[in-house]
């Protein structure tokens, strides 16, 4: 009988804690919502998505989040294409080539790096990184989108490493082997068979990383300059999405109009990151 | 006859473990040589030296040499030497791609391109394996939703796609039902035109349905190599005997 309201007890826990995070995540995206559509009816969809001009403190205020949109893409995308190789080879060598040894201090690193504080890095970033860039390419300012994909693909490689090792490792042996009695070479085997099996598993590790870029804030806001200008090339200063609500959330008027925008913008965020984490769950299934 | 293979005093090790002991056999062409034992008796061992698929195995060592057409095979490029001598395994392993794919994979990564020539290689290859009736009409379709029977003669049609000289086959019935044993039975009688093959069984009636000569392997020995219809009359050693009788293993 005890045993049976222990149960009871246990089990009622367990489903309110469970209730619980829904029921905050509901409400923070409905916080979000009501909020972001007040702005919305104000300032109009079309006018905010595409304005070129992020200008909350003129008068008449504009609030144009093209650029910073651009700047979000821009400097995730620069991000995507360092990462996305790198890892996918690393993941490779650790998966396929390391010894033994090397692989298990290999994949304790780079899981590791996962837990840097973004605002370490993008500290760090910001004192070797962005002099660097700027006297290597010999440009104004060091603090532009090139150095802000270079800090975030950084932090994109351990998911898509670790991801993808995973997935790759999880390929069936029995595949490599019956490509080797074919008389296929390491490479080729690895090159058709491997990745192409794993390769659902690797899209979605990428698609993660990418999640966990394009939502990054501080970082981005320290080496990445914040002009909300629409860059002409990846070596301009630019600023996203994320570091403008990070920016300017302090110093606006609770309930006013910039403070909208910037809900406005979280809306447009959840969107994009909605969207990358579904597309990676397609894939993850897939792979089951 | 000629022959195709000749194993001179090979023994084989796994860490400094001896699995087989001093073995010297020959197989000739065109014969299908049935390999009979318990388990670790050595068959899948010696098998898998054949095709130097051990070389994988960093714990794996061996002395003694095998000769391909008067070829040491240990002096050869390991991956040429696999396209002259194809292995099938006990499971069936179908690429994750589709009927057609799964066969024109290894002629594309040896360097067939020509898709005409890859169609008819693909056909070839599945008529030999006895196939080709079941799927002509489904070539593109995924080859992993195949039933096992014809997964394993997938698996068949894509080794004869490398054109090989020798066949292993490694336990290729172990998991499927009578009947698809049967028929892929009936494929390696009709392949025996053309290849030499060695077959690894646990299944001592398989051996004597299509083995032309068999070898009974017991503890990595080998106990005795006779044609396959001597060897089930009048077996010359008791231990044979028993094994095939069913008196142990």
């Amino acid at each position: 009988m005890n045993s049976k309201i222990t149960d009871y007890i246990i089990e009622k826990i367990i489903f309110l804690c469970g209730i619980i995070a829904i029921v905050f995540v509901v409400l923070i995206f409905g916080f979000l919502l009501k909020e972001g559509f007040a702005f919305f009816k104000e300032y109009g969809v079309f006018n905010f998505i595409f304005g070129k001009y992020w200008y909350p403190s003129s008068n008449p205020a504009s609030y144009g989040v093209f650029s910073l949109i651009i700047g979000s893409l821009l400097v995730t995308l620069g991000a995507a294409i360092i990462a996305v190789p790198f890892g996918i080879m690393t993941a490779l060598f650790i998966a396929e080539l390391a010894p033994k040894g090397i692989r298990d201090i290999l994949k304790s690193i780079v899981e590791l790096m996962a837990a840097i504080p973004s605002v370490v890095l993008g500290f760090v970033g910001m004192v070797t990184l962005v002099p660097l860039v700027r006297s290597v390419l010999d440009i104004p300012t060091g603090l532009t989108a090139f150095s802000g994909s270079i800090v975030l693909g950084f932090m994109a490689m351990p998911t898509i490493v670790s991801i993808s090792e995973d997935a790759i490792r999880s390929v069936p042996w029995q595949y490599k082997e019956g490509a080797f009695a074919l008389g296929a070479t390491k490479w080729q085997t690895i090159r058709r068979v491997v990745l192409k099996a794993a390769m659902p598993g690797i899209i979605a590790a990428v698609m993660l990383g990418i999640g966990r870029v394009i939502g990054e804030t501080m970082a981005v806001l320290m080496v990445t300059g914040n002009a909300a200008a629409i860059p002409s090339s990846i070596f301009d200063p630019v600023r996203t999405l994320t570091a403008t609500i990070a920016a300017e959330m302090g110093e606006t008027v609770r309930g006013g109009l910039h403070y909208r925008a910037l809900f406005g913008i979280g809306l447009v965020l959840f969107t994009i990151t909605f969207l990358i984490n579904f597309i990676a769950d397609l894939f993850l299934n897939k792979k089951r | 006859m000629v022959d195709k293979i000749k194993v001179e005093n090979l023994s084989c090790f796994y860490s400094g473990k001896q699995v087989l002991k001093d073995l010297s056999l020959t197989v000739e062409k065109n014969e299908i040589l049935s390999i009979i034992g318990p388990s670790n008796s050595g068959k899948t061992s010696f098998l898998r030296t054949l095709n130097r698929m051990n070389d994988m195995n960093v714990n794996f060592s061996r002395k003694g040499d095998i000769f391909l057409d008067n070829d040491n095979i240990f002096d050869m490029n390991p991956e040429k030497l696999r396209t002259r001598i194809g292995m099938l395994f006990a499971m069936p392993i179908p690429l994750p791609m589709s009927i057609y794919d799964n066969i024109a994979y290894a002629p594309k990564v040896l360097g067939l391109k020509n898709k005409k020539n890859m169609d008819e290689v693909v056909e070839q290859s599945l008529r030999d394996a006895s196939l080709w009736d079941e799927v002509k009409d489904r070539l593109d379709s995924s080859a992993i939703k195949m039933s096992g029977g014809q997964q394993q003669r997938l698996c068949i049609a894509r080794i004869l796609a490398i054109e090989p000289e020798v066949i292993l086959f490694d336990e290729p019935c172990s998991g499927l039902d009578p009947i698809s044993t049967a028929k892929v039975e009936e494929a390696m009688l009709k392949l025996r035109e053309k290849y030499t093959i060695v077959l690894v069984t646990n299944n001592v009636k398989q051996a004597s349905r299509v083995g032309t000569r068999t070898a009974f392997f017991l503890m990595g020995e080998l106990i005795e190599i006779d044609k396959t219809r001597n060897m089930f009359l009048t077996p010359k050693n008791k231990l044979t005997e028993d094994y095939i009788t069913g008196r142990f293993g």
